[in-house]
């Protein structure tokens, strides 16, 4: 993976040392709340609703084992002994104290990490398929394009002032595991006459507006990627509206002036933004993927693996939910769930942490990722080391067999965290997770992602949930809007509104009859969820949600 | 007829612990909603949210929330003021860790 340069390490330091300054200027008074905020949030520190929160950048997901330590470290000496995962592979800090916060952000620069461009009207991390550069149907690990991204987004004096946040993915793959269509920019890798390249998505996002990206260019030849990105970047800061923040993303620029005006406007952009481009860039992706050589991939017999998923259940049930093809046979991709049933998604402690860096160390070349669903990734295990890992990962608490499951769901920190929140969403995802465990219905029901957002602003995905939930204020109590059908792969689409919303109590119970329903209506029990309601419309699971609204009708 | 003033609370966040806080008759801060000064003629209150916002090297983020007269001093009205009481409901950190610890 990536490894920091002179130039990074100093770049960094000296912005570390920046805000350093900042902080102080803010504390004696010489800079005002107006002055600081913008500062402190160019450096990822928001202030929540009981503390600030600094949420540190992980650039594609991808961490070493000593990066995870590092975050360890500031969970145990600056905050409450825990970390959580957010939806766009980075990781927060609930707790933090203003005066400890350039302390952090220098132990995070000393392993190559930062927490810039985590907020703002800016470039975001950029974010990939988490299982990139380990996947068997990958075309090209999709990270060296994500690197040279963060690099040039990376405080480019063109784009710190853009209309909105902007967010773009990238999958080395056709099958879409980064939610390509649901960015700003998406770009998926796809092959043409046998050559790769990407396919650039315009125009997606959840939010107050949900919407599809739209396909801006087929086919862009890989060394075009970043002269074509300043090129829609450029067109967006000039076309894109500031007179009113809920119309000011890209998507409403697209939607407003149509996909094909945007294109005509990016393809004249590219003719004079590619001639500035004289093949540095080209030159550093090709250092950069160097950084992203493949491990040599032990090789041996599985006869430890294949004794132990014969003997042993447990492992058996954990081998069968959360494990993912790998490139190589004999190897597989590992996911760490970090959703236990009736805990909080995405929330991981210091010495979990340090387990998933030793294990990573051990027996998995160094290499994690963290997943937009919350979850960490050992990417490269060798299946004979899997009954160790297993043993391992459970004495940590970390063994839990649900990985896409229904407890397996996407939860925004919601009202108990987020001062942007209109209700709670981690304690409906805990009901939801332990209700189906105290069931036993979970392995019954299958293939299922709930996904909860505590607001409008979506950060829990939910459009794109198999069932979406999103909580509301309605008249001073929390209230959850039910969608169904949404899907966030690369057959995506926006989940529909079932009806009226639930209040917290009808919450579980309503879920728990769109499931009722759906193990009613499938077909055999190997038609997962979202192949059942795309059979079968909305009107079963209405008809379940909704008891009263029928027996009216009748 | 104007809709009768719904009696608030000046609140924020303490500027080095980010907390929340509220502001009091003496111009003071307290952790507990129920040492806050229950404002509750509104022009009296804006008056005391731009003495608040003055404390600029405390405080940040200084506004009115709705509250009510309780039996100990102010209450909350809306759940939002409420898990600002108290903390989040997934562990019992922020205030309730506190109130726990005395």
């Amino acid at each position: 993976m990536y490894k920091y340069n002179n130039f990074d390490e100093a770049f960094l330091a000296e912005r570390n040392a920046q805000f350093r300054a900042q902080v102080e200027r803010r504390i004696d008074g010489s800079l005002t709340e107006d002055e600081f905020k913008p500062l402190r949030l160019m450096n990822g520190l928001y202030l929540q609703l009981h503390a600030y929160m600094l949420r540190v950048a992980v650039p594609y997901g991808t961490l070493n084992p000593n990066q995870m330590r590092a975050l360890a470290l500031l969970a145990e000496k600056w905050d409450k002994g825990y970390g959580h995962l957010t939806t766009r592979q980075n990781i927060q800090y609930n707790w933090p104290k203003l005066r400890d916060v350039p302390d952090m952000l220098d132990a995070l620069g000393e392993v190559g990490l930062h927490a810039i461009q985590t907020s703002g009207n800016t470039i975001r991390n950029t974010t990939a398929d988490h299982f990139a550069g380990a996947a068997a149907d990958e075309i090209e690990d999709p990270r060296p394009y994500a690197e040279l991204i963060r690099q040039w987004s990376t405080d480019h004096p063109e784009f710190q002032f853009l209309g909105r946040k902007f967010k773009i993915a990238i999958t080395g793959s056709e099958t879409d595991r980064a939610v390509t269509k649901a960015h700003d920019v998406g770009l998926r890798m796809v092959r043409r006459d046998g050559v790769p390249g990407f396919e650039v998505i315009v125009g997606g996002g959840l939010g107050r507006t949900p919407m599809i990206g739209k396909v801006l260019r087929d086919f862009l030849p890989r060394e075009d990627i970043l002269p074509y990105l300043e090129s829609v970047l450029s067109v967006y800061n000039v076309l894109g509206r500031r007179d009113n923040k809920y119309k000011a993303r890209i998507k409403i620029t697209v939607h407003e002036n149509g996909i094909d005006t945007y294109r005509e406007m990016v393809e004249e952009a590219f003719v004079l933004r590619k001639q500035e481009f004289d093949g540095t860039d080209q030159q550093l992706l090709a250092e950069i993927k160097e950084h992203f050589a493949l491990p040599a991939f032990r090789s041996g017999d599985t006869a430890k693996f294949d004794a132990a998923y014969e003997a042993d259940p447990v492992f058996r049930a954990w081998v069968d939910t959360n494990l993912s093809a790998h490139r190589q046979a004999d190897h597989t991709i590992v996911t760490i769930s970090v959703k236990n049933h009736g805990e909080t998604p995405g929330d991981i402690t210091a010495e979990q942490m340090r387990v998933v860096a030793d294990l990573s160390e051990e027996f998995g070349y160094s290499e994690l990722r963290l997943s937009h669903e919350q979850n960490v990734i050992l990417p490269h295990i060798h299946k004979d080391d899997l009954p160790a890992i297993h043993a391992r990962l459970r004495a940590a608490n970390l063994a839990t067999a649900n990985v896409g499951l229904i407890s397996d769901i996407i939860a925004c920190p919601g009202m108990d965290y987020c001062a942007l929140a209109t209700a709670r969403s981690i304690p409906v995802a805990q009901e939801i997770a332990t209700r189906f465990d105290d069931l036993k219905l979970e392995h019954e029901v299958g293939d299922l992602k709930i996904k909860i957002s505590g607001c409008i602003n979506a950060c829990g995905h939910h459009h794109v949930g198999h069932i979406g939930i999103l909580g509301l204020d309605r008249a001073g109590v929390e209230n959850y809007q039910i969608t169904l059908g949404g899907d966030g792969s690369e057959d995506a689409a926006i989940g529909t509104r079932t009806g009226p919303g639930f209040s917290y109590e009808e919450i579980v119970p309503a879920i728990e009859r769109i499931i009722q329903a759906y193990l009613n209506e499938r077909d055999t029990a190997d038609e997962t969820f979202i192949e059942t309601y795309r059979r079968v419309g909305m009107a079963p699971f209405k008809a379940a949600l909704y008891p009263d609204a029928a027996k009216k009708v009748a | 007829m104007p809709r009768p003033f719904t009696p608030k609370v000046v609140t924020a966040n303490d500027l080095l612990e980010g907390d929340v806080i509220y502001f009091t008759s003496d111009d003071g801060w307290t952790r507990e909603m129920s040492g806050a000064e229950l404002l509750t003629d509104e022009a009296h209150a804006q008056l005391r949210l731009l003495e608040a916002q003055k404390q600029n090297l405390k405080i940040v983020g200084a506004y009115l929330a709705d509250a009510k007269a309780g039996e100990n001093g102010p209450e909350p009205t809306h759940f939002r003021e409420e898990f600002r009481r108290k903390g989040p409901s997934n562990y019992r950190h922020g205030k309730q860790e506190a109130a726990a610890n005395v």
